[in-house]
Order: C-alpha cells, then structure tokens, then sequence
C-alpha cells in the first residue's frame, strides 16, 4: 500500500524526468558517439579540444560563473534588504523582480541596445549631461562586461525571489536567544544566520550559474557570436546555414551536461558539509 | 455513352493512342499548351514576387497554378520529386539552391529544355546541357541608414575610416546566418582573398572589431531604427527590402561594395517525370523573358539575364531607380559547393579565434 502510494505519486515525475531529461541526454550522448552512418567515433569529443571550443567553454564558464556570484551575493543582499520592511517600496521590488527575472531573449537585448547602446537613451544622456563618455571609456555593451551587465539585470532578481522566503524564515526569536545568551552581532551572523542562509543561497547561486549557462537569444543578438558561448557554438552547429555539424552540436551539448553535473556535485558536497551542525 | 460500351479491347486502345498522339503534338508546339495547369512548389508568393509572377503567367496563359508548400526547402522539393513521381500533383518544376540542382541531375530527376533566351543566361549560373539553370541572384550589400551616416561608404575598403566607428554590423553570426557568412566572403574579395580563400575576410572584420567599427550587434529593422547599425551588411533584396519599412522614419540607401561582389543563386529546373510537361516549359518561357525578369526584378531579386537587360535598355527608369547603380553586379562572383564546404571549415576554425 506504500509502495504503491508512492508510486502514484513519484510515479508521474519520474515519468516527467525521464522524458523530458533523461531520454535526451542519452540521445545527446548516443548523437555525440556516432560518426552518422551507424559506428562509433570519438571524433567530435576530441574536437571540444580545439581552441574554438575550448575559448567558448571558458568564456561561458566565466560569464555564468561571475553573474552568478555578482548576482547570487547582490540578489541575497537585496532580500535581506526588503526583508522585514512592509510598504510600497519592498513590495515594488518583489514585484519588479517577478517581471525581471522572466524577463530574456531578445526584447532584453533590444531593451539594452536601446538604453545602453551607442545610441542608447542613457548613454545620450551620460555624454550630454554628464559628459561621461561610456563608449569612449572602454565600455562596450556587445563585449564580456556588457553582457554581463545585461545578465544582471535578470540573475539579481531571480536570485532575490528564490532567497527572499529563505530571509523571511528567520525568526525573530533566533536572534533575540542568541542575543539573551550574549551573542555579539557578528557571532549572530556567522554562526546563525550564515549557516541557515547558506544552502539556499548556494542552490541558488547553482541555478544563477545554470540559467546564464544556457542563454542563447540575448548573446546571440548581442554578440552575433563573436564573444564566443557554448550555446552559441550548439546554436549554429545544429540549426546553423553556414555550419551545420549535429554531431558536434551534441558533443558541446554533452559538454554542457558535464559541467552541469559537476557544478551539482559541487553543491550537494558543500551542502553535506554545511548541513552536518542539523544532524547534531 | 452507348458508343463507347460497344467498343472493342482493340478499338480502345486505338482511341488512346490517337488521343496520346494528340497530346504530345499539343505539348510540342510552344504557347500552345493543352494541359491547363501547372504544379509548383516551394515558391512563397512574397518572395522574389513570386505571387506577382504566378498571377501574371495565369492570366497570360490560361494555366492555373497548383503551388504546393510555399515554404519547402530545396531538400524537400527534390523529395517530392523522388516521392511522387507517377502522380498527377507531382511537381512540373523545381526552384532550388545550385547544390540541390547539381544533386537533382545526377539522380536524374531533371529533364533538359533551353529557354529561348538560353545564351543570355551568363555561363556560370547554368548546366551546360540545360538541365538547370540561374533564376535570379542576390549580392551582398551595404544598407546604409544615411539619417546617420553623412558619406555612404561605396567598398569595403571605406569602412576602415574612423567615421564610421561602431556603425558596421552584420546580420547575424557568420557561423550561423548564411548572410553574414556571404559578407565575410565579399570583404574577403576585396582584400586580396579567393573563392578558395575566405581567410582575409575574417581577418578584415578582426581588423574592424579592433578599430571598433564592427559591432557584432545582431542587425534587424530595430536596430536600424534606433540607429545602432547604421550600416548593415546583408544581402541586397533584404536589405532593399527594408526601404518599405523605413519610408518615413529614416533615410536608407542600398549600395553594392564594388570592390568585393559576392552572390547566390537559385536554379529553375523541370522535372523528368512531371505531369505537365507542356506548362512546365511554357513557364520556363515566360520566367526567362524580359517580362519575366523583370518582374524578378521587381521583388528585388536580380534576375539571372540581368546584366543583358542592363545591356539592352529594357529596364524602366523608375525600377531602375529603386536599386543600387548596377555597374558592380557585373563583376558578380558565385563559390562552387566544394569551395563554400572549405570556407565554412576555414570560417569555423578562425572567426571565433581571431574576431571574438
């Protein structure tokens, strides 16, 4: 009867997951192995050595990996911020931030262009009244640190709304005990707070670097490819005119699913590790 | 219908064969076609106005047009070839890329007619024995939104001037968009590269990102609006296509690099087994003459025997008008499949290395 009760109920989402994941990461695995006329071929694994691939491999890392941290600590900040405070203003940035985090492909780019491009409504405005000259001084929307900028704008929203029920799991009574056994502030923080905020906050911080990992349409409008991503290599690996290699589409792709899972294992570690004062 | 019930075995085969006589010879004479229809496929009426064209042939012939899956690739309309031949809604004639068109006559799925204007089609934009041949062209073009840019950069060679700084974009990734590779191409003719050799184009658009001219913004009308790409590398039927679109709003003017013209081309051919064959050569008659051309033309797309209607005169002066000076198209360069398999390896090595 339990098992069964089970079953009915894991039994959908497993349903879920195998379709919808598994299935086509197998398919991606079985793509990337075979040389199209029914063998094996460790070809186009080779090939992700290839210095195209591997500039496109790093950059992405880093582009997810630094909008994840920038955005994974800013979005936290920003929780702890709202957190507590009642009133309009709290309320308009957790609205905003709904918007926000939604918000991608390329309207965001276009939105960006036309604020942030050289003919962008800000710039106009920087270079007229200010006269601070972005363009002039290095910055470049279209570059590594434009894109990050872009990536931002939805990864600290998104991080604010997965750590603001986090920050408003904490009770007020935590702090006034730790304050009636004679807890400075900074005691409180590290010891209290920090360890009950930190797995969220890492999870979060996980997802941050999974979803700038896979952007695909802002970049691609942005960039036209020329900041080298991942997703942009499997973009026009798969669908491209030009050059198309569906092998080697799903050999990046496999890549991608092997920096995943790596940066999962990542997590559960430090969550183990971070988790083992409940147990006590 | 008595009659004909009392026909014997042999009396009917004698009646079909006097009616499949009748046929042929109908299908022999030209202008003259007894079938009345026509099977196309793949032909999207808003491209190269192939609506405009259609309608016109089906008013001057009397033929009416069965137009199947306007949006089918190449690959599929030679599909349908292979598929349905035998049937009666097999298509009667093919629009597809030159690769397609090469595979077509090898498998034998095309069969041979010489239009009339046969020797005005220009060598490289046909197959010697007329199994295939060039409808119309495009070339890479600058669109330049002159709102924004005071002197229309005429060659690639222009586009180094520190003017023109952060105003270069292409449309799209050249690994990805077919325009955007046909664009490192043309710069790569204008700098001392081949059809053999697409490295100095990539190394001239590295050069241009350097100098900040290139901006690899992905280039659509938005951006062109609000002024971000003011010159827009593309081929030239989209980017003329946009002068609609910006009427009003902005000045746009279309300009071919004459110092590095690079093109594509489509292939119209008839197909071996095609159930009209009449109105498929009376089609072919009509797309290849002047009138047919220039209603190619019309839509922007230039037509295949464009350089001869040049020659002749026969383009009116307000069509004329609406297109890029046409000196250049003259020089038009077209890369064999086995070149263009070379440059996307070359492209897919290089452009990320040496721009990004």
């Amino acid at each position: 009867m339990d098992g069964l009760n089970r079953l009915l109920f894991s039994g959908p989402l497993l349903l879920f997951v195998g379709a919808f994941l598994l299935l086509p990461s197998l398919q991606i695995g079985a793509s990337a192995l075979s040389d199209g006329h029914g063998g094996l071929t460790l070809r186009y694994i080779e090939a992700l050595g290839q210095p195209q691939y591997r500039t496109a491999f790093q950059n992405s890392v880093l582009l997810s990996g630094t909008t994840a941290l920038l955005g994974g600590l800013l979005g936290t900040l920003l929780a702890f911020l709202a957190s507590g405070r009642r009133g309009w203003l709290a309320e308009a940035v957790t609205a905003f931030s709904g918007v926000a985090a939604n918000f991608a492909g390329v309207p965001l780019a276009f939105a960006f262009i036309a604020t942030l491009g050289t003919t962008g409504l800000l710039t106009q405005f920087l270079k007229q009244a200010l006269g601070l000259d972005l363009y002039g001084s290095g910055f470049s929307l279209f570059s590594y640190w434009g894109l990050v900028v872009v990536y931002l704008y939805f990864q600290i929203p998104l991080m604010f709304l997965v750590m603001t029920p986090a920050v408003a799991g904490l009770r007020r009574e935590w702090r006034e005990a730790a304050e009636g056994l004679g807890a400075t502030p900074f005691q409180y923080w590290t010891r209290v707070v920090l360890p009950l905020i930190l797995p969220p906050a890492l999870a979060g911080t996980i997802l941050l670097f999974g979803n700038a990992f896979s952007a695909y349409a802002t970049p691609y409008a942005l960039t036209s490819g020329a900041l080298p991503l991942i997703p942009l290599q499997i973009g026009s690996a798969l669908q491209g005119n030009v050059a198309a290699d569906p092998q080697q589409g799903a050999a990046l792709a496999l890549g991608m699913v092997a920096l995943m899972l790596v940066s999962l294992g990542l997590y559960f570690a430090l969550e183990r590790r971070n988790s083992r004062w409940r147990q006590r | 219908m008595k009659r004909y019930q009392a026909l014997t075995r042999r009396e009917m085969l004698k009646l079909g064969g006097v009616a499949a006589g009748a046929l042929t010879l109908g299908s022999l004479i030209p202008g003259r076609a007894q079938a009345k229809t026509l099977n196309t496929i793949a032909l999207p009426p808003d491209w190269a106005n192939y609506g405009e064209i259609m309608a016109t042939f089906t008013r001057k012939y009397g033929i009416t047009i069965n137009n199947a899956s306007p949006n089918a690739s190449s690959a599929e309309e030679l599909q349908a070839l292979r598929s349905l031949k035998g049937q009666s809604r097999a298509p009667d004639v093919v629009d597809v890329g030159p690769s397609f068109a090469i595979q077509g006559k090898q498998e034998g799925l095309f069969a041979p007619y010489k239009v009339r204007t046969w020797d005005s089609i220009p060598a490289n934009m046909k197959d010697p024995e007329g199994y295939w041949y060039g409808d119309y062209f495009g070339v890479i073009s600058f669109g330049v939104n002159t709102s924004v840019v005071k002197k229309v950069p005429k060659t690639w060679a222009d586009l180094k001037d520190p003017m023109y700084k952060g105003q270069v974009a292409l449309n799209g990734s050249p690994l990805t968009a077919g325009a955007a590779f046909a664009g490192v191409w043309s710069a790569a003719l204008a700098n001392g590269g081949s059809l053999d050799d697409i490295t100095p184009g990539i190394e001239f658009f590295a050069q241009l990102k350097k100098m900040g001219n290139y901006i690899p913004v992905d280039a659509t009308p938005a951006t062109v609006q609000t002024g971000q790409t003011p010159i827009v590398v593309d081929w030239d039927y989209l980017n003329l296509g946009y002068s609609k679109e910006f009427e009003g709003k902005l000045e746009w003017k279309v300009v071919v690099p004459s110092d590095g013209v690079y093109g594509s081309y489509y292939c119209q051919a008839i197909s071996a087994s095609a159930p009209n064959p009449a109105s498929a050569r009376q089609w072919m008659e009509f797309l290849y003459s002047d009138e047919g051309q220039l209603l190619f033309l019309k839509g922007y797309a230039h037509p295949v025997r464009f350089n001869d209607l040049v020659r002749r005169k026969v383009i009116p002066a307000e069509l004329l008008a609406k297109l890029p000076p046409s000196e250049p198209y003259a020089k038009v360069r077209f890369a064999t499949q086995n070149q263009l398999k070379k440059a996307q390896e070359t492209l897919k090595a290089q452009w990320a290395a040496k721009v990004g």
